[in-house]
């Protein structure tokens, strides 16, 4: 078992999005597994020290809304400015009731567990992040990095 | 109910922390070892199945009582 290996690209930046990466990370190197994940383009916002993740109801129609808002807002309103903060401040208040972790308990996991965290350099260039924005451990590459270590992997997912 | 060496309250905790903290748990012990888990999570029932097969520890014991779930895993 010691020898499986799952690699993940994880290309969002939102609250929601940000969990499959980190719940399937660590829980395979609870597994046993040894886990790459490569961040990319909006992705990079799960490395950010200061974590400041959305979910926004803006296109994202599979959204519950609470208090059947779906039903008195048209799409529109949910464009409304502070709309996808209270959201936000709602779906983490959810998750808390529910004794879902946040997503800097899961990415601490991650840490904990050696999966092992990649950047995306040409991202961080174009976006012109600095170095220093981003947790400690995470290790900067591109295509070919991922792909070295993808490509004696058991399981790759693209999220 | 058999014997166990530690226990691990995981209940009020949803998918994956009820495993990631039994993971924990088991680091802790030796060969041989119990660890018993409490959980409310009705996903853990099929989860420490499979966290049991892929890990080689053994689910001696899974049962239900009143919304708990009550899990025995002897450490490989």
């Amino acid at each position: 078992m010691a020898d499986k290996k799952m690699a993940i690209i994880a290309t969002k930046g939102t609250l929601d999005w940000a969990y499959p990466p980190f719940i399937l990370a660590s829980t395979a190197a609870a597994l046993g597994y040894d886990v790459e994940i490569f961040f990319t383009f909006y992705g990079l916002q799960l490395l950010k020290k200061k974590l400041n993740l959305k979910v926004s109801p803006l296109g994202n129609p599979g959204m519950p809304m609470p208090m059947a808002m779906d039903k008195w807002f048209p799409v529109l309103g949910t464009a409304i400015p502070g709309m996808e903060s209270i959201m936000t401040m709602m779906m983490k208040q959810k998750m808390k009731s529910k004794g879902v972790a946040s997503i800097e308990e899961l990415r601490g996991l991650c840490q904990e567990a050696d999966v092992k965290m990649i950047g995306c350099q040409m991202t961080v260039d174009l976006f012109e992040f600095k170095p220093s924005e981003f947790i400690e451990g995470v290790e900067f590459g591109g295509a070919s990095t991922f792909l070295a270590f993808a490509g004696d992997s058991d399981i790759t997912l693209y999220i | 109910m058999a014997d166990f060496d530690q226990e691990l309250d995981a209940r009020g905790l949803n998918c994956p922390l009820p495993i990631l903290r039994a993971k924990k748990a088991l680091n802790e012990l030796t060969g041989g070892q119990v660890l018993r888990v409490i959980a409310t999570d009705p996903g853990s029932v099929k989860d420490f199945e499979a966290f049991a097969k892929q890990t080689g520890n053994e689910l001696m014991e899974s049962t239900e009582e009143s919304g708990e779930f009550r899990f025995l895993i002897k450490k490989a």
